[in-house]
């Protein structure tokens, strides 16, 4: 018997799945509003993608191609490991190729990459809650979103101007839906942030341990917090990719010794490599 | 005996189940959209589609409501027996369905609270056959705008509202509170 046989197709039961699509629909009707839903244990531990994992599970068909990412790269143990779960549950074909995908589940970054209509990119959030450091009571945090009170987080990102100069908040930077819901974007660099506005693709967001599920449907208005004085930029290291020569991908600092060499290179690994082979 | 209410499910629960949701969640994500949903064969009174979507989404979880002529002992059995839902009031609904007019008053279904404006019901609008367009859509999941069918105002003040999948033989598109609508 083979896994895929040992498994019902994606792994989770129906009444699971179920369970989650209906949460989906909501989430995708209510853009940017954080929808609970009953988490459930899976083969992983917390922190390695359960609720992008489920996200993923509830969507995947069987003409799926499916891609997985851990900090841009294809190659990375939580990348490979979700990649093969998927594999062996649902028997479906995958890819390194942000082209030729169709479902993207992501550990935070967005690819380089255009994305294109009908991809959907699923996202592993950790913190679902945008305000929770501000405020650790879930009752407070779920009044202040239905009131669309978020003057707490202007005031966190000003506190951050008058300690820092500038807003200091370089990842998991908020952003506004639709100019209601404040949502936070998980844990991509706020460089990613320009990438959600009006985006051909659907995006869902899954975080496993907190139990909740919130997404942007296609050519949503999303716009990062910001003042006027001190406007959202979206910024990644002064540097050119040390591997194929990029200037506008999202660069990784490597460390290459102990003398203090290092070197940056793009984070995704499938943008790179498909510069390198241009080249050639 | 008759054998229809046991007829017409899922041959395939899984694949079946998990192709009818990517229509789903694709036409409620593009709002104007038009897709095509099989795969079950209910009742006559029922279309494909809603067949469809009450396979795909319904379980023992969700209250249905139906409304007019569609309340039959045929389509309750058909529903009892490959989901388990139970049949509810209009006001505890999680998925309603009927054509418009059946389906009114709308005041009484739930949109939702303000802390919970996900609490809302899902309404599945039988339309017979696709009319022609009739209303100019904007908001999240579309390009400028787009012009589609919509069978008439709905309570909506975002984020409370009625989410519509609308309903005509295999084809369905879907109104999420979302949606702006101008009517033409």
């Amino acid at each position: 018997m083979t896994a895929m046989d040992a498994y019902n197709f994606a792994y989770l039961d129906e009444d699971t799945k179920r369970m989650i699509r209906r949460a989906l629909l909501k989430a995708v009707a209510i853009p940017g509003y954080q929808v609970p839903f009953a988490s459930r244990e899976m083969p992983m531990p917390y922190g390695w993608g359960t609720g992008g994992v489920q996200v993923t599970a509830a969507c995947l068909t069987p003409d799926d191609r499916l891609k997985v990412i851990d900090q841009g790269a294809d190659d990375t143990t939580n990348a490979v490991s979700i990649r093969r779960f998927f594999q062996r549950t649902a028997g479906v074909e995958v890819t390194e190729e942000t082209e030729d995908a169709t479902i993207i589940q992501t550990r935070h970054r967005v690819p380089e990459a255009p994305l294109q209509e009908g991809q959907i990119m699923v996202f592993q959030v950790p913190i679902p809650e945008p305000l929770r450091f501000l405020e650790p009571r879930e009752t407070e945090t779920r009044r202040m979103h239905a009131l669309a009170d978020y003057g707490l987080m202007q005031v966190k990102l000003y506190e951050d101007i008058a300690r820092h100069g500038r807003i200091a908040t370089a990842y998991a930077y908020p952003v506004k839906v639709e100019g209601r819901y404040v949502m936070d974007p998980s844990p991509i660099p706020k460089f990613d942030n320009p990438k959600l506005d009006d985006s051909p693709a659907l995006m869902l967001f899954g975080a496993g341990r907190e139990q909740r599920i919130y997404a942007l449907p296609p050519y949503t208005r999303v716009e990062s917090l910001d003042f006027d004085d001190h406007p959202f930029v979206a910024s990644k290291a002064d540097h050119a990719c040390d591997i194929c020569g990029a200037t506008e991908s999202y660069l990784d600092e490597v460390i290459t010794d102990d003398q203090g060499g290092r070197i940056f290179v793009c984070s995704d690994t499938a943008f790179c490599r498909s510069r390198q082979e241009d080249r050639q | 005996m008759d054998m229809q209410p046991i007829s017409g499910g899922f041959a395939d629960a899984p694949r079946q189940s998990a192709l009818a949701f990517r229509a789903i969640i694709d036409v409620m994500s593009r709002p104007g959209k038009l897709a095509t949903l099989q795969g079950a064969t209910p009742p006559a009174s029922l279309s494909v589609a809603a067949g469809t979507v009450i396979l795909t989404l319904a379980d023992a979880n969700t209250g249905i409501y139906l409304a007019g002529d569609l309340d039959s002992p045929a389509l309750r059995q058909w529903i009892a027996f490959h989901t388990g839902a139970p049949i509810t009031t209009a006001d505890c609904a999680d998925l309603a369905i009927g054509t418009w007019a059946d389906l009114h008053p709308l005041d009484r279904y739930r949109t939702g609270t303000v802390e919970y404006p996900d609490r809302a019901a899902t309404l599945i609008v039988e339309l017979g056959e696709t009319p022609a367009p009739n209303a100019s859509l904007t908001g999240p999941g579309i390009k400028d705008r787009i012009a589609a069918f919509v069978p008439g105002a709905r309570p909506t003040s975002f984020p409370l509202g009625l989410d519509l999948i609308l309903t005509a033989g295999a084809q369905v598109s879907a109104l999420p509170r979302s949606t702006q609508v101008e009517f033409a």
